[in-house]
This record gives structure tokens, sequence and C-alpha cells, in this order.
């Protein structure tokens, strides 16, 4: 098939002053970290950004005792419309220097500007928005007649929407009343380290967020610090239960948001075309690096042929490469490490017996790159159809009967979310009803509102992020 | 005094709707407050606990698909054959707690009053935890709260029955079925809810009672692959830190309890069903 050649349409970068180093935000205001420091790439260049302090026990103790001072002197007793009110001037903000953002995510993350753009800041802001609601409004959230905060949050975010896990976090936490120590994920640190230029703009009192960058060990320091009342992650299934184990015994609270693997359901009466646009979003949207896409396609056996048929074309179309042009869909893998374990799950794909499909068509010299890419002849037992790859390869597997197709989409230690493709309106709310999800998108897929709450069944983790649900996560009730 | 011999009764578990001894032919001796000696019941193994899991799950489908309405009249029919035994109730609880019998007819009627309560929530818990979800674009969302699975209940060591049945009526009420380990030292009020269970609408495998020890079966439920969830409310604490660190392993929900056994008579809100419900999202576009 002929493409349409499209001439560069790159986003300027001049918009955004990245430091050559960052220290970390705490108590209002950037210190230099006592661990060593370390430097974050753009992964579409290999290009070092800059250089990023690390956040040692020492550091993460002077974050807690500055969230907790702030939430004994000034967050805790301010007046709930006040703290609202700070919550929409971030949001405001955010909405200001979005573009600023938008191309600092893409540098920092890899993911095309497109969706920098258009979603993850967007929703970013929404995000503060929609919470900045609630923080006067809390008696009338279900819990109770005066649900009070718990204290102290620390939370744990992952390197594949930087911006928008950080406002899943911060936002319900300090509309609920809670300050905040948030680590994020030592592969994509600046857009949170722009965020705290943000609270500082907004005159968020000292304290209420502190931003501690650093990798695991750091992590590991906010979630296990004792003066923390409640732990929040967002990550691989692997850390939630190491992270759960050192909860264990204590008096803190967990949130976990953790893997998926999710099936995208076709029926044979599904419209092809829509269809295709849905598992194309669901499983190469941000290089397939989401939790809950869609990387399990259960397709109709007599409809199978045509639904791969018409993805193939598709996803001959999809331009893969300069994140920062405008007009690219797919970006760079976001770190060496994870292209490795891209490659390594794939090479099971092939020596397990599925027949693997990629585009024709060159990768970029430079940088961490992974063609889309579509495993067909697959089997249940396979690891590309059991193990979340993280990555914008799609196994496909067949289905006789609506039954059969359930079971198959349930048969994983996973239940974050799930899709169904159907045009019969009972069907797909039977189908609906019985998938053992968190999330289930009928007729589209990957769609996300700070109004509609998010989380998992079964090994995916426990508690939801947004909605008036996500508020319990981060409120003592005495009900 | 008559001068008729009694019919003893031989206390088996009640294991996916039937009354099985203990795979390992254990029992142990039951005793009353001041050491008498009143029965003795099933000692259950970790393979019972097992079969317990099994049935549990196997009944989960009916139980889970059932309508919000057939699960509280069912329910309900639990508490209407709850309190015909209420005699046997009051007499186990006095025995087992060391209580007057009007202050155990007390807590018999509490706990009855209670699973009435819980009865009652069964087509309520959609319109007070679910929502529809004014996303800003075009499709029509809501969220609608779903049972977690299979939860492993250890029920309290002291209150025998009104205990058991404040940890219990939730988890069935929120669409769960259960595995329940009774009060090692007190378990005769369980035993005599089993037999209510089965001669009521509830059907075999919702909801399966070993008697038995916590620190024993325990450990298994908490890392088995196929229990969803557990209520650590019969632990005591060292146990109870260990059991939430292996659940860890598989995710499971973990409901702690508090250091001292808490008075089971206060207002239990909904703390104890939030704990076993999942939220599922839906969204569909909206369009001609």
């Amino acid at each position: 098939m002929t493409m349409f050649e499209y001439a560069p349409a790159p986003e300027s970068r001049s918009i955004v002053d990245i430091r050559p180093s960052y220290g970390l935000f705490v108590d209002g205001e950037f210190a230099d970290g006592t661990g060593t420091p370390f430097t974050t790439v753009n992964p579409a260049t290999e290009e070092v950004l800059s250089e990023v302090a690390t956040g040692s026990d020492e550091d993460v103790d002077r974050a807690v005792r500055a969230a907790r001072r702030a939430f004994v002197k000034t967050w805790g007793p301010m007046r709930p419309a006040d703290r609202g009110k700070y919550l929409f001037r971030i949001a405001r903000l955010l909405q200001e220097r979005a573009r600023e953002f938008a191309v600092l995510e893409t540098l920092d993350n890899g993911k095309p500007i497109r969706e920098s753009r258009d979603v993850d800041v967007p929703l970013a802001a929404a995000h503060f928005f929609y919470h900045a609601g609630w923080a006067d409004k809390l008696e009338h959230a279900g819990l109770g007649p005066a649900p009070r905060p718990l204290g102290v949050a620390g939370q744990v975010i992952p390197w594949n929407f930087p911006l928008l896990m950080l406002a899943w976090k911060v936002a319900p936490a300090l509309a609920t009343g809670n300050t905040v120590v948030l680590k994020p994920a030592e592969t994509t640190p600046l857009t949170a380290l722009l965020f705290a230029e943000i609270c500082q703009q907004a005159d968020l009192p000292p304290g209420v967020v502190n931003i501690v960058t650093g990798a695991g060990e750091t992590g590991r320091a906010v979630i296990s610090h004792p003066d923390v009342d409640k732990v929040a992650f967002t990550g691989s299934t692997e850390v939630g239960r190491a992270i759960a184990r050192a909860v264990a015994g204590t008096e803190k609270r967990l949130t976990l948001e953790l893997g998926g693997k999710a099936a995208n359901i076709v029926f044979d009466d599904a419209p092809i075309d829509q269809a295709v646009e849905g598992i194309v979003r669901g499983i190469f949207f941000n290089q397939g690096h989401v939790c809950c896409a869609g990387s399990r396609l259960l397709v109709q056996e007599s409809v199978h042929d045509d639904v791969v048929a018409s993805l193939q074309r598709r996803i001959g179309t999809l331009r893969v490469g300069d994140p920062m042009d405008k007009n690219t869909d797919l970006g760079a893998i976001n770190s060496a490490e994870q292209l490795a374990r891209i490659r390594e799950l794939t090479a099971y794909g092939e020596t397990e017996g599925a027949t693997c499909w990629q585009p024709e068509g060159d990768l970029p010299d430079r940088g961490f790159w992974f063609k889309p890419t579509v495993f067909t002849d697959v089997s249940p037992a396979h690891r590309i159809a059991r193990d979340e790859v993280f990555g914008p390869v799609l196994s496909v597997m067949t289905f006789r009967t609506p039954d059969e197709a359930v079971a198959k989409a349930n048969n994983s230690t996973y239940g974050l979310s799930a899709g169904v493709w159907s045009e019969k309106g009972s069907r797909i709310l039977k189908i609906t009803d019985q998938l053992r999800a968190g999330v289930v998108w009928a007729n589209t897929f990957n769609e996300l509102d700070p109004t509609s709450p998010f989380g998992g069944y079964k090994q995916s983790g426990y508690g939801r992020e947004g909605g008036r649900q996500g508020l319990a996560a981060y409120l003592r009730s005495d009900s | 005094m008559s001068d008729r011999l009694t019919v003893r009764k031989t206390y088996k578990l009640y294991l996916g709707g039937a009354f099985p001894r203990s795979e390992s032919g254990r029992t142990y001796e039951v005793h009353d407050t001041k050491g008498h000696f009143l029965a003795n019941a099933a000692w259950a193994s970790r393979k019972d606990g097992r079969d317990a899991v099994v049935a549990a799950r196997g009944a989960f489908g009916k139980w889970s698909g059932a309508t919000a309405y057939n699960r509280g009249q069912v329910l309900y029919r639990v508490a209407e054959v709850m309190e015909g035994r209420a005699a046997q109730f009051t007499e186990e609880v006095a025995a087992g707690e060391g209580l007057s019998t009007a202050k155990a007819r007390a807590a018999v009627d509490a706990a009855i009053d209670r699973w009435v309560w819980y009865a009652g929530w069964t087509d309520k818990l959609a319109a007070v935890l679910g929502s529809t979800n004014p996303v800003a674009g075009p499709y029509f969302g809501f969220s609608v709260p779903e049972p977690t699975g299979v939860v492993a209940v250890l029920a309290p060591q002291r209150s025998s029955l009104l205990g058991l049945v404040s940890v219990l009526a939730p988890v069935l009420a929120a669409g769960n079925t259960a595995v329940v380990v009774s009060s090692k030292e007190r378990p005769l009020p369980a035993i005599t809810l089993g037999e209510v269970l089965a001669t009521s609408d509830v059907p075999g495998g919702v909801v399966n009672l070993l008697t038995g020890d916590a620190a024993e079966i325990g450990p298994w439920l908490a890392e088995h692959a196929d229990v969803d969830a557990i209520d650590l409310a019969g632990a005591p604490a060292p146990l109870a830190m260990e059991l939430e660190r292996s659940a860890a392993g598989t995710i499971k929900r973990v409901l702690r309890a508090p250091a001292e056994e808490p008075d089971w008579s206060a207002d239990p809100g909904l703390s104890r069903l939030r704990p076993f419900l999942e939220t599922k999202s839906v969204w569909h576009p909206i369009g001609v």
C-alpha cells in the first residue's frame, strides 16, 4: 500500500527551558539531594536532558516532616473552600502552561506530542479541576457526615503518563486535606519538577506537595517511612506485591494500581472498521505503555481473517518516529531497559510458536524503538498471552461462543480493563457484566475521565482513582 | 427428670452444602468457660480449607449472578430460620461465652437483627456506591459495585455468634462467597449456623464453615491463589501481620483487625461491605 508522504511538522522545543540540573522539591523550595544524582535522557535521541537529584533516606525524612508540618499547621486546618481554590489555581496554571508541559513530557518520555498535548496534559488539568470542586463537598461523598483526611500520603508513580499519574495521585490527596510526598519515575522526573514550579506559582503553602526524585530505593524510603499514613502506588504488580508486604502490619492505608493484560473482544456483528480503530488505539496508544492496554485481542472465529487483514492494513499507515512531529502515531520506547523487556517477551512469542507480523519501514538510528507488532496463532498458554509486555505488541486469539470469549477474557491473573465490540446492546450488557475487570469499554477503548473511577480487579490492584469512589482512598470515614 | 437417654450430636464441618468430617479425621474437645465438656468438634485441616475454597469458587457464579432482590430474600430467610433456633443459639452462646441466659439471648437477638439489616442492603449497594459518570465526551458512563469473589473470613474468637454474623453477613450481602474459620474455643454457634444455612435457601458452597484453628488454616487461605480477599477479624496480632504479608503475594484485599476485638454491637455502617466490593466502570459511545 502506498503512503501519502507527510512533510515533517515538528513542534518547537524552544518553549521549554530545561535546567542543566534539578534538586528535590521539599517544603516549598528546591534543594540539593544527598544521594548520587542521575541523568534523564530523551528516549527518542538518547540525548541527556538534565541531571536530577536522588533523594536519600534523610531527604525523604525531611520531605515527610515538611508534609507533616504542613498537614498539622496549614493544609489540615485550612477552610476546605480555600483548599479547593488552590487546586483550581493549579488546574488553571496547568492549562496556561499546557504547551510547555506537553513538550517537556514528550522530550522526557518519548510519547508523541499529539498525545501529550491532547491527552496527558488536558486530562491532568481536568483531574485538578474536578477534585478542586470536591474539597468543600466531602460531606456529600457518601463517606459519612464528617470524613477526615488521613495525614501524609506517600505516592510512587510510573513513567508511562508522568504528569497525568501525578495528577491522579496529588489532586485527590490534596482535595481531601492530605499532604503529599511524591516520587516520580526515574526515567521521567521532569514534568513533576515543572509541576513543583506550578505549586510555587500558585502560592501553595510549603510542604503541602513535596517531590523527591530517585529510583527504587527512594520509593522504598517513601512508602516505608513510619510517619506516612497512606501509600498509593501505580506500577508493576511485582513491585505492588513488595509494597503490600512492606505495609503489612502497619496502620498505613494502601491503594495499588498495577499491571493488566486486557482482553479486547470483537464479535462477528461488530462494525469492523470502527473496531479496528479501537484495537489500534487500545494497544498502540502511548506505544502500548499503558496498564489498561488492550493487549489480548479476542476475535470471533468467523471474522478473524477479515479483522486481522484490516488491522494490518491500518497498522501499515501508522507513523513511527520523531515524537515531536505532530503527525507521529507511535513514539519512542521509554527506556533501553523497557525495550529489552519487550524484545525478550516477543522472542518468547516466536519460540513458543506464534506468528509475528510487523509493518514495513525503517526505524530511527538513535533512540529506543519498537515497531507495532501483531502476533497471530497465539494460544492462551503463551507468555505473550499471559504476561504484560507494556509495549506495542498485540496477541490475537479466537473464540466461537460468547461463553468462550468471557472464559478466555477472564483467564488472567489481571483484571484492570477489557473491551467489547458488538452492535447488539443486550450482548454488550451481558458480556460487560461477566467480565472481571475494573473498566470495561464497549465499542470504544482507552477512554479516561476524572469523573470515572479507575482501578483493577484481582492482581491488577485495589482502590479506585477518580470519581466519588476515588475519594475513599484518602479519607477516614465513620461509616 | 426423665430417664431418657439423650441423642448426642456429632459436630461436623459445613462444606459445599454438606456436612463432612474433617478429611484429617481429627476432632477436638469444646468446653464451656468453666471447663465442662460440651462437644467434640471437627478439627479442620488445610486440605479441608482447600476443599472449601473449591466449593466457594464453584458457588460464586450463581450467587453473584443472582438478582440483588433474590439475594436479599435468601438472606432474610436465614434470619427467619435463625429466629426459630434462637433458644439453641442462646444456650450455646451462654455456655461458650460464659454469659447469663438473658445476656446471651440479647446477643442472639442482636445477631439476628444484624443479619436482617444486611439482608436489606443487597439491592441498595448499587445505588449508594455506584454512579453515573458525567464524562467530558459523547459517552454514557456508569460505575457499579461488584463482589470481590471468594472471601476467607477468620471469625472473631470471642464473640461466637454476633461477631461471626457481623463478619459473615456483609460478605454475603455484597455477593461474595465465603470460607469461614470459626472461633476455635467457641465453635458451636458456627456449627449451628451451618445447619441454619443448610436448611434455608443459601446455595451449597456459598458459605463454608470450618471449625478449628485460624493459625493453622489461615496461612493456607492467605496465600491461596483462588482466594480474593481475607478478613483477619479472628487473627491475633502476630498472626495477622504474617497473614497480611503472605496475602500480598496475590494482591488480596485484606481487612485488618483492630488490636482488641471490637464491640460488635456498634453500628457497622458500610465498613465491612466496602472492602469486599470492586467498582466496575463501563463506557459506551453515545451517537446515532
